[in-house]
């Protein structure tokens, strides 16, 4: 029946839609934001923890949201670890071209983390539902460049 | 038989016949459009009315003195008297045409509110606004310095009249500002007796009527209401129309809402006057086309007959709530004894995007988050809920369909 549905809720997905590993606030952390979806009432907050030099070492988050929204946001807090500021920005960038367009950057950067977050890719086909893959990434934006709100509109 | 003893009985399919857009398909999949409550499908009768306007008689109203002009005057004045007809206005005069419900009750809180009601007096809403019937009067009470209070909703989905009452006691409220009918919970408010108590204790009361005009015939002179505001484009019509319904009295004593052409009287550099009502609030070309289009669906409702139209929808309800009941982990919102072809409702396990992504996919259009209602969904521990609406064209082989979906839904997400 949802055969072509698959793309989107890939059992990845439906697993980290059920089941997220990092849906806690953390003890301890550096920054944190809350994303907003006022369109359709989606709500997430991260937590971020820094590590040494510009790295970050932990993201944890709270989500009232759909599945894709939760295991987005659970596969960025899984992807994030030991990456740097600049290459969350990138990796953001990266992340936000897949889901808009379906295909991961052309030069390959990123390319073990893109894998990582490659199950999202189906979202590209509706349009609807980008903004739920983003949400979360634009509240660890938000919370890395230290303001408390983000909005996915 | 003759007109009189003819049953109250709709003829769905006839009907369907009218609504070009009911045969495409979607997905692949025959559409099922649950979705009327945001914005209605339009029968042909509007769709014809604008395109036969613009082919053949349109120019702007109320300022040219050439045929064209006089005969659009003719058919935009002419909705005015559809629409006071429609909802039993005592006068023509009485009918003012905004954008749609959100600028009707803007008008009202911009004009009433600061040219009327004084700082210190409190305006009443309920706790099931749309945002619409919420916003405009924080804006007032921030700028104005009104006091906003909202009368709660009982775990059934009613407005919970003692407390109602209670909030008018004191003798502080000037407006009353209710929904007629809930576009989550379907509930249709007691609109009589809240103009009653409203007005023993001295206050005013303003209708938003926008669901409540698609499903039941509207007497605002029975229901003793001072304003009543709809949309066009639920009731069938055209987006970019809608009605502010006034007690002349009150209108004449309102200042205008916004300024420009056509709403004065004479204009020098040192001051305007005003034309007078409806028109003081009409600033600029109105939205003649969709004027047209509304009158044609105005008389497209007419002719099917609100005693049918409210059967169906009564008959649609009533399925759609027992079908929902039996589906494992559908939780429908509100439980209110007067209510709607509006149904709200929750799916263990799946959240209401989701839900509605599944539905459509299966070729169902209904609606996901918190209808415009951020404050109601708190009130019930929500963030959204999904929404099947109905109107004349709904028929119970598409709730069924919506129940069979659900199933599917559920077993996906298990």
């Amino acid at each position: 029946m949802f055969d072509d549905l698959r793309d989107l809720y890939q059992e990845t997905i439906l697993d980290h839609g059920r089941h997220p590993r990092h849906a806690h606030r953390l003890e301890a952390f550096d920054a944190t934001a809350r994303g907003d979806n006022p369109m359709c009432g989606d709500r997430v907050q991260v937590w971020v923890k820094r590590g040494p030099g510009d790295t970050i070492s932990d993201v944890g988050f709270e989500a009232r949201g759909c599945a894709i929204c939760v295991a987005s946001a659970d596969l960025m807090a899984e992807t994030l670890p030991g990456r740097t500021v600049a290459e969350f920005g990138d990796l953001f960038d990266a992340f936000r071209g897949m889901v808009t367009t379906g295909k991961r950057p052309a030069d390959g950067a990123r390319e073990e983390d893109m894998e990582r977050l490659e199950p999202l890719s189906g979202v590209h086909e509706f349009p609807s539902r980008v903004k739920c893959a983003t949400l979360a990434w634009h509240a660890a934006a938000a919370a890395l460049a230290g303001s408390g709100e983000a909005s996915s509109e | 038989m003759n007109e009189l003893s003819r049953p109250a009985v709709l003829d769905v399919a006839r009907i369907r016949e009218d609504f070009p857009i009911l045969t495409q398909r979607v997905h692949g999949k025959k559409l099922v459009f649950l979705d009327s409550a945001a914005s209605a499908q339009k029968p042909r009768a509007v769709i014809d009315a604008m395109r036969e306007a613009m082919e053949t008689q349109y120019a702007n109203v109320h300022r040219g003195l050439h045929w064209m002009s006089e005969r659009t005057t003719a058919a935009y004045e002419a909705t005015r008297d559809a629409v006071a007809r429609l909802i039993g206005a005592a006068s023509r005069e009485e009918i003012v045409f905004t954008r749609n419900s959100t600028e009707a009750i803007n008008l009202v809180a911009h004009s009433y509110g600061r040219g009327v009601l004084r700082p210190g007096q409190a305006v009443l809403i309920s706790g099931m606004e749309h945002h619409s019937n919420l916003v405009p009067w924080q804006m007032l009470r921030d700028a104005h310095g009104i006091e906003l209070r909202v009368a709660p909703v009982t775990d059934a989905g009613e407005l919970d009249m003692p407390a109602f009452e209670a909030l008018l006691a004191d003798g502080g409220v000037g407006l009353v500002a209710i929904t007629h009918m809930s576009n989550v919970l379907g509930t249709v408010t007691p609109a009589a007796r809240i103009a009653a108590l409203a007005h023993a204790h001295g206050a005013k009361v303003l209708f938003d009527g926008s669901q409540a005009v698609v499903h039941r015939r509207i007497d605002v002179q029975a229901l003793d209401a001072d304003f009543y505001a709809f949309t066009g484009h639920k009731l069938y019509g055209p987006t970019g129309i809608g009605v502010l319904w006034g007690r002349r009295a009150l209108l004449e004593a309102m200042p205008p809402f916004l300024g420009g052409g056509d709403m004065i009287s004479s204009v020098t550099y040192e001051r305007s006057t005003w034309a007078a009502v409806p028109h003081k609030f009409e600033a600029g070309t109105p939205a003649i086309l969709e004027a047209i289009g509304l009158a044609a669906a105005i008389r497209y409702v007419e002719a099917i007959g609100y005693d049918a139209i409210a059967a169906h929808e009564a008959a649609l309800t009533d399925h759609a709530l027992g079908r929902l009941a039996q589906v494992e982990g559908v939780h429908v919102l509100g439980r209110a004894q007067d209510r709607g072809g509006v149904v709200s409702f929750t799916l263990d396990g799946a959240h209401a995007h989701d839900v509605a992504t599944l539905l459509d996919r299966q070729g169902i259009a209904v609606r996901a988050g918190h209808h415009c209602a951020e404050p109601l969904m708190r009130r019930f521990g929500l963030d959204s809920t999904a929404r099947a609406s109905f109107g004349i064209y709904t028929t119970h082989a598409e709730i069924d369909a919506l129940a069979e979906a659900l199933d599917r839904v559920r077993a996906f997400f298990a």
